[in-house]
């Protein structure tokens, strides 16, 4: 926000690798008054589609870009402003931004994020980074993600953090071959990313299997870490839905696997053919296949959860601040693990987001990142 | 982590990565190896078509995985015989206790101005062989998955590499990786008219479709990527969502895929039909030497266009 109180909500930047995005509609229109949290417009990327949110009050004064161009990451697509801000102010703002937007986008330097390899437990563990300074984050998915699926996060948080995404063995660019598919084996990649980074002191955060994860080797390395954020973590309580981590492993087509990626969202709207389309490339490489299967066995018992993450965050909550995430329309592993939580670590913060499904970071992104955010901040 | 390979190069590392992980795959061809380069570099081109490039040095030919590369698909006629009555019979011929694990690679396509005897698109003739897979990749991508499939593949392949497309640029994992036969692959959706094509004419259609778009014709695009097996289900079922077709096809046009398409279209869709089912292929003649008749030979955007327009317009 400037002095005169007017705040140019700008492109966002979802995911390391985005350019540029098309408004596929005004939520808001002129005239209207916003706060924050509130749904500003639809986005669509190359990847995925997403909903933009205010993060300031005012009224909507101008919307400059239109439904359907391409945007580049950073211009000013609308000015928000108090009412008293003269018209001829805001005028000349928004035809500058148009300049930016009509001038396209800036050519590809190449650069693009840069992905780095470290070897864990034999294995090449892929990631990438952003953000210069601070304190660092290290965002662990959860089964059959990948580090693109922080792309709302990442960005975000490195305005003050240095935010690191991994690959776990078996996804993503990292090594497929993931062993006995144990929790541990799982959490020598996140340990091994924190040695390659050079961090003696980590904020990690976890979703589903990635939350068990980042527990595992939180327990075995304490010292290093700062604050635990998990999002919809595995292990605390016999419920899951088995189908889907059964049907995933074994969908071999797009009509088999968009149903059940349906399920990880409470809005299906959001699955977009890319999606499908980049899941389905990545578990026809070779090796996934039987990665998946593995990782299938370590989640399940029967139908029900093999992993227990209880004893390792009763310790862990005593010692650093720990804050868990659920989305109250969570059909993979049920909102009301929550409480389990925080029965065996009291300390422990507990965030139910109201209609969100399993996938609460993607979904809800400026409530997750405040979740982060505040759990960073708790740490000191 | 992908990286931008052109169309060859993905066909080079898919060879390359499957020499490596089975020593019973080989490559056999004419002029597969070779090109002077400096001096002692005796395979600066990698052949003539630089796709097995660095192969004949890296790995030694004995095995029993065969990736024959027959260049252009107009000489296979001298090796008929091999190709439909043994290579397509055996296992059928012998209860399925003898297989032909062979892929045979060619290049097919107009626009080289190679005139007659080298330019065409011969994929409908071993799609009309029971027992043979034709693969028809459009993508690096594709060409790669498609390959490799083909290579661990038990039955005999042939693998149709459109001439033009070797050059082609586009996104490929590093990894080895598999797309199964007889998926096609719907590259663009829409809801007016579907367009049935494969091979070069996938990236002709979607210029034609863009075109389309722009004067309010929605144009599904459907990539068989094989013929043989056909994906039928993806085909008919985007007919039945838009009612309207046109199959693109650069072969010539009796006995082709296109015609093929359209009767699978007209008889296992007719109630879906809301027009006459629209075929953009070459003409029934030679491919010609003259550059300005080849040009005019090979489907364009613009005839797909013209052909589409009537087809979403049709009102019965």
């Amino acid at each position: 926000m400037t002095d005169s109180g007017i705040t140019s909500v700008a492109m966002p930047k979802w995911g390391l690798s985005m350019r540029s995005g098309k408004i596929t509609d005004w939520v808001v229109a002129e005239g209207d008054p916003v706060a924050p949290g509130d749904d500003l417009a639809d986005i669509e990327t190359e990847k995925i589609t997403g909903t933009l949110e205010a993060d300031s009050p005012g009224l909507v004064r101008r919307l400059i870009a239109t439904v359907g161009e391409d945007v580049p990451v950073g211009a000013a697509i609308a000015l928000i402003a108090p009412p008293d801000v003269p018209d001829a102010v805001l005028d000349d703002l928004a035809a500058r931004a148009r300049a930016v937007i009509d001038a396209g986008l800036p050519e590809d330097d190449g650069a693009g994020p840069v992905v780095e390899t470290v070897e864990a437990g034999g294995r090449k563990v892929s990631y990438a980074g952003a953000g210069d300074s601070g304190d660092v984050v290290l965002l662990v998915h959860g089964y059959g993600g990948d580090r693109n699926s922080w792309l709302f996060l990442q960005e975000p948080l490195a305005a003050r953090h240095r935010v690191y995404a991994l690959d776990l063995p078996g996804h993503g660019t990292s090594a497929k071959d993931v062993g006995d598919g144990s929790v541990d084996l799982l959490a020598d990649a996140v340990l091994g990313v924190l040695d390659a980074v050079g961090s003696d002191r980590a904020h990690l955060v976890g979703h589903s299997l990635g939350g068990a994860v980042v527990l595992a080797a939180a327990a075995r390395s304490p010292g290093r870490i700062a604050s635990l954020t998990l999002f919809a973590p595995a292990g605390f309580g016999p419920s899951i839905s088995a189908g889907y981590v059964r049907g995933f492993a074994a969908a071999q087509t797009r009509r088999e696997l968009k149903p059940l990626v349906g399920q990880l969202f409470a809005d299906e709207q959001l699955v977009t053919r890319q999606v499908v389309d980049d899941l389905l490339a990545y578990k026809r490489l070779d090796g996934v296949d039987a990665a998946l299967a593995a990782l299938a066995e370590t989640l399940l018992d029967g139908d029900e959860q093999r992993i227990d993450s209880a004893a390792a965050v009763r310790a862990l909550g005593e010692v650093v601040p720990v804050t868990v995430v659920w989305g109250s329309a969570d059909r993979i592993i049920p909102a009301e693990q929550a409480s389990s939580v925080a029965a065996v670590a009291p300390g422990a913060a507990v965030r139910v987001i109201d209609g969100a499904g399993h996938m609460p970071h993607m979904e809800r992104p400026a409530e997750a990142q405040a979740a982060v955010e505040e759990t960073i901040a708790r740490a000191g | 982590m992908p990286r931008n390979l052109t169309y060859r190069e993905a066909l080079n590392e898919a060879l390359a990565q499957e020499m490596e992980r089975d020593p019973s795959v080989i490559v056999m061809g004419e002029d597969n190896a070779g090109g002077e380069g400096a001096p002692g570099e005796d395979d600066a081109w990698g052949g003539v078509l630089g796709v097995t490039k660095g192969l004949y040095h890296k790995f030694a030919t004995a095995g029993l995985r065969p990736v024959a590369e027959l260049m252009f698909v107009d000489f296979m006629g001298v090796c008929f015989d091999q190709i439909f009555n043994q290579a397509a019979k055996f296992r059928y011929m012998f209860g399925g206790k003898a297989v032909t694990p062979v892929v045979i690679r060619t290049m097919y396509g107009a626009g080289l101005r190679a005139a007659a005897q080298h330019s065409q698109a011969l994929y409908p003739v071993f799609t009309h062989i029971p027992g043979l897979k034709v693969v028809v990749p459009a993508t690096p991508y594709d060409a790669k998955g498609l390959l490799i499939a083909a290579i661990r593949d038990n039955d005999p392949v042939i693998f149709f590499e459109h001439k033009a497309l070797y050059d082609l640029t586009g996104p490929v994992p590093e990894e080895s990786y598999t797309l199964p036969f007889g998926e096609a692959n719907v590259v663009r959706e829409g809801s007016d008219v579907t367009i049935v094509t494969l091979g070069r004419m996938v990236h002709t259609s979607l210029a034609a479709a863009d075109e389309l778009a722009a004067s309010g014709v929605s144009c599904e695009v459907v990539d068989l990527r094989t013929t043989s097996p056909l994906d039928e289900d993806t085909i008919l079922e985007s007919v039945e969502n838009t009612g309207r077709l046109v199959v693109v096809d650069e072969a010539t046009p009796r006995c082709s895929i296109a015609t093929d398409i359209s009767a699978l279209a007209a008889s296992r869709a007719f109630g879906a039909l809301r027009a006459p089912i629209g075929m953009v292929t070459a003409p029934h003649t030679p491919v010609p030497f003259s550059a300005a008749l080849e040009d005019q030979y090979i489907p364009d955007a613009q005839r797909i266009v013209n052909a589409v327009k009537p087809v979403a317009e049709w009102r019965r």
